[in-house]
């Protein structure tokens, strides 16, 4: 099924793989923030081409991508599309003038602002998507909640997130074995089903799944307890590793780009506007 | 006490993991083409009304986030936000609902639909629309059109499908005092 798809972990020799889970997460939270931040189009320029880079040095080819990547672009195209639809004066209102290029019909103008508006956050997506691709594809999953708790989350919250990774597969198989237990006595989903029915219909195989679940919740709790989970305040990991050089590096880069991001907007402003 | 907060985040976990199979892999038609029913909702609701407003909030946040990453792109943390919002809101219900009791009568019923109702309200109509323009400036018409159909579906699933889950599953526990002496 699709499973192998999801959150899927690609092992390689390459210098962002030896990054420890710790910088490659706190590297990623930078950059988001940085990301967000910022709709100076220089600005995101450069983000760009560091993530592009960062892409370039992992080793990981993009027809392995292809899939995400296919998404992300329908997703973008149909964003773009709705905020058209719903405001095609946003441009104008950020950056205060308005020029048009051709008129489409009714309310609907083409300008210029509104295409750079669209631009820049189209932009955003394309400076967001190959650093996300990589956490994911380049973080061990065994990792990652050691990488939470260093950067200060509890541990039990890290452990949280740890379960959840680790048991998707197995709810995703329970899911499907009741699904088609139950839709061989007949429960249906499909269209041919009044919607309040399928509403109705969704609980028959919600439930026993849920009841499953409460179940692993229990067993899960107690052998945790038996070996003496949450008795400290603090715990080791086996997957922890030391910082190397790079990993100050890349630390170091996140922190700067962070920071010329909330620079630039305090001293500039948030937006670029190359139409005044 | 101590196994209950280590019950609380093994739900998280497991909670989150459900919320992320709902969301990601079942794919339920409602009217409207191209959309689908979020059941992820209606078990957030449930686990949030068990396990309390901690537990809601993160699974949530999890759920959503780790739905977000396995499509590849940085989670659309506005949206994220407004998850866990409904799962605290929901959860700060959970002392009154009293679920794991199995009594539950047609008031508590009443009281879980208001919450979810509330919840999913106050998240989709107000936190995540408020924050898409704060994060990512988009349109206001846009994002407040969206967050309006996105409430009105999660509400129709969470009270419907997640009002029938709960009464199910407090009728699998034996109540309390349900034992006579002969």
């Amino acid at each position: 099924m699709a499973a192998n798809t999801v959150l899927n972990y690609m092992p390689r020799k390459s210098v962002v793989h030896e990054l420890t889970g710790t910088t490659k997460l706190a590297f990623f939270l930078l950059f988001t923030f940085a990301s967000m931040i910022t709709y100076n189009i220089w600005v995101l320029l450069g983000l760009m081409v560091v993530s592009f880079g960062a892409f370039k040095l992992s080793h990981i080819k993009l027809r392995e991508v292809r899939f995400m990547l296919v998404f992300m672009l329908v997703f973008l195209a149909l964003n773009d599309f709705f905020i058209f639809l719903f405001d095609p004066n946003q441009g104008t209102k950020l950056y205060g003038t308005r020029t048009v290029l051709c008129h489409l019909f009714w309310r609907y103008d083409l300008t210029a602002e509104q295409l750079f508006y669209i631009l820049n956050i189209s932009l955003k997506y394309f400076v967001a998507l190959p650093v996300a691709i990589l956490f994911i594809s380049a973080t061990n999953p065994s990792e990652f909640a050691a990488s939470l708790n260093s950067i200060g989350i509890s541990y039990k919250a890290g452990y949280s997130v740890a379960i959840a990774l680790r048991y998707i597969p197995d709810i995703q198989r329970d899911y499907h074995a009741i699904s088609q237990a139950q839709q061989a006595r007949g429960v249906e989903l499909g269209r041919s089903e009044p919607f309040f029915k399928r509403l109705k219909n969704s609980v028959s195989i919600l439930l026993p799944l849920i009841l499953t679940s409460l179940n692993r919740i229990d067993t899960i709790s107690n052998a945790m307890e038996l070996r003496g989970f949450g008795k400290s305040d603090k715990r080791t990991w086996y997957t922890r590793r030391p910082f190397a050089r790079n990993d100050f590096i890349v630390l170091a880069l996140g922190a700067m780009l962070l920071l010329i991001s909330i620079v630039v907007t305090v001293i500039f402003g948030r937006f670029y506007n190359p139409f005044v | 006490m101590k196994n209950n907060n280590i019950k609380t985040f093994v739900a998280v976990g497991i909670g989150a993991a459900l919320f992320f199979v709902l969301g990601r892999f079942v794919a339920i038609p409602s009217p409207v083409p191209n959309t689908n029913i979020s059941l992820q909702y209606a078990v957030l609701g449930l686990m949030a009304a068990m396990y309390g407003p901690v537990a809601g909030g993160l699974i949530g946040f999890i759920g959503h986030a780790l739905i977000d990453l396995s499509w590849g792109g940085i989670p659309w943390w506005s949206w994220v936000i407004a998850s866990a919002f409904t799962g605290v809101v929901v959860g700060l219900f959970a002392k009154k609902l009293n679920v794991q009791e199995g009594d539950f009568n047609k008031a508590k019923f009443a009281m879980f639909a208001v919450a979810n109702l509330i919840a999913h309200a106050a998240a989709w109509i107000v936190v995540a629309p408020v924050l898409d323009i704060l994060i990512y400036a988009e349109p206001v018409k846009k994002v407040f059109a969206q967050g309006a159909f996105a409430a009105v579906s999660n509400i129709i699933t969470a009270v419907v499908v997640g009002g029938l889950l709960i009464l199910a599953y407090t009728k699998t526990i034996a109540k309390k005092g349900s034992l006579d002496k002969e």
